[in-house]
């Protein structure tokens, strides 16, 4: 567990994971719409399915971390 | 629970009724740009869970809990003649729990064991045909002890050649913390006849019977983030979104009836910091592996100054047994250090400032994995043509605390 959020590690991770954005955004090829029928394909949507729903909620309830899921932060208490 | 089931049976058939009549109006007027029923979703799912470390009991006892859900979405849809969409975006969840720990705000075990749920929403959004897109939207939820009010925008632009996509979204909930505390902390009624207990909701039943209804104080508890997602196709069968968030909370962001038991043996309701900041980065990358296995990954990253610093990994493998069906096992791996105001039963000292035995704020690692089915059949799901797909998905759910659970979700999709 220290080890993995040592310091030392968030100083390697963090230029590792700004490269791999910077090589993302730079190195993207110009796909066509033509060419994008596997982009389109329902499984490769970047968004949770709907049928996630329920259990992003009880995810959030029952750990101490949540959000960025591009889904709501709030609105219930999961109190039980 | 009979009332739940049929009711969502009845709203299968209403929805069945509903696009039996769309789909034949649709064969006559194709190019009507009026509003029109684009789509429904009716997402329901079963969820359980046991385990021995409720907050109610000052972190020992059962956690045991059912809940069932069922949500309701219709989506509306108008384009107009310079191709801007407008969309309505209509939704209701209702949910109804058991839950063994609840019975015990009252230290007999006689509160009420169940509760209910209900949360209906609205959003708007417009996309323009330059890319530019807004919507705002405004939510409700309601249960027992707890209300909220919602409201969200949004803001985007995609690119000229739709490879890329940024989005900003803002939200901020207005909530209010019914104040049901344990029994024993409630101050007893100046009565002749004496109470015998306190229901969860607050009402004292008398011994002889009689229900004295109190009007419980509530208190507030906001909530505002802002997050920026960075979506990018990388190439013909890789793309990735990047997702920035901040949270800031404030008010009362405890649980009246949590419980804490201090190691010189007294008893108090949990107490934290009525501010909270959460950070959580994250990145999702899918890749399309040959023509019939996809590659669904998720991690994040998240701290807050609570002290809790958490990893989250998932990879699920969508595989396509046809183009209408696929077959998706998915695992998540979950670690979270502990809240520096977590200790377990009767570790606290009474000195100490804030203080909680809630064991989502310990430190612990979790695990979830299942399976998915999606069945998108080209002629519709039982052959009905808008019936167009069912989405079912299973996972099973263990925690180094002890806690278990299962969930199962079924989405049916109608378009």
């Amino acid at each position: 567990m220290q080890l993995i959020f040592s310091m030392k590690n968030k100083i390697i991770l963090l230029p590792a994971l700004g490269l791999f954005v910077l090589s993302i955004t730079t190195g993207c090829a110009d796909v066509k719409e033509y060419q994008k029928n596997k982009i389109n394909d329902a499984e490769m949507q970047l968004n949770a399915r709907k049928v996630e729903k329920t259990e992003l909620n009880f995810q959030s309830y029952r750990e101490g971390a949540s959000g960025a899921n591009a889904g709501k932060i709030g609105g219930g208490c999961g109190c039980n | 629970m009979k009332k739940i089931c049929l009711t969502v049976v009845g709203l299968y058939f209403w929805l069945l009724s509903a696009f039996a009549q769309q789909y034949n109006v649709d064969t006559s007027s194709y190019k009507n740009q009026n509003l029109k029923l684009d789509e429904v979703n009716l997402v329901s799912g079963y969820f359980n869970q046991n385990g021995d470390h409720s907050a109610v009991t000052g972190g020992i006892g059962t956690q045991k809990l059912n809940d069932v859900s069922n949500v309701l979405e219709l989506k509306f849809v108008k384009q107009n003649e310079q191709n801007n969409k407008y969309t309505w975006d209509l939704e209701a969840g209702y949910d109804h729990h058991t839950a063994a720990s609840q019975a015990y705000v009252n230290p007999l075990g006689t509160s009420r064991a169940w509760g209910t749920r209900f949360y209906p929403s609205l959003n708007w959004q417009l996309e323009k045909a330059n890319g530019f897109n807004f919507g705002v939207g405004t939510s409700l939820s309601t249960e027992v002890n707890y209300h909220s009010f919602g409201l969200d925008f949004s803001v985007g632009k995609t690119s000229k050649n739709k490879n890329t996509d940024i989005n900003f979204k803002g939200q901020a909930y207005f909530d209010k913390v019914v104040l049901i505390e344990p029994t024993e902390f409630v101050p007893k009624p100046v009565e002749s006849s004496p109470s015998t207990y306190t229901t969860a909701s607050g009402n004292i039943v008398t011994s002889g019977g009689k229900i004295i209804k109190v009007r419980i104080p509530r208190t507030p508890r906001n909530t505002f983030a802002g997050s920026l997602t960075l979506s990018q196709i990388v190439s013909k069968n890789f793309q990735v979104a990047l997702i920035a968030e901040g949270v800031a909370q404030n008010g009362y962001l405890g649980l009246p009836f949590h419980r804490v038991y201090f190691t010189d043996g007294s008893e108090k309701i949990e107490y934290l910091p009525s501010t909270r900041f959460k950070l959580p980065l994250g990145i999702r990358m899918n890749y399309f592996l040959g023509d019939k296995i996809i590659l669904r990954s998720y991690y994040r990253y998240y701290t807050d100054d609570w002290g809790i610093k958490a990893h989250t990994a998932s990879l699920e493998v969508p595989y396509k047994v046809s183009p209408f069906v696929s077959v998706s096992p998915f695992y998540r791996y979950y670690i979270q250090t502990a809240s520096s105001y977590f200790a377990p039963y009767e570790q606290h000292k009474s000195s100490d400032t804030y203080y909680t035995s809630n064991y989502n704020l310990s430190a612990f690692t979790s695990q979830f994995y299942g399976i998915n089915v999606r069945i998108t059949p080209e002629k519709g799901v039982f052959n009905i043509p808008f019936f167009n797909m069912i989405d079912l998905r299973y996972g099973h759910y263990t925690q180094t605390t002890g806690l278990q659970a299962n969930n199962i979700g079924i989405n049916l999709r109608f378009k």
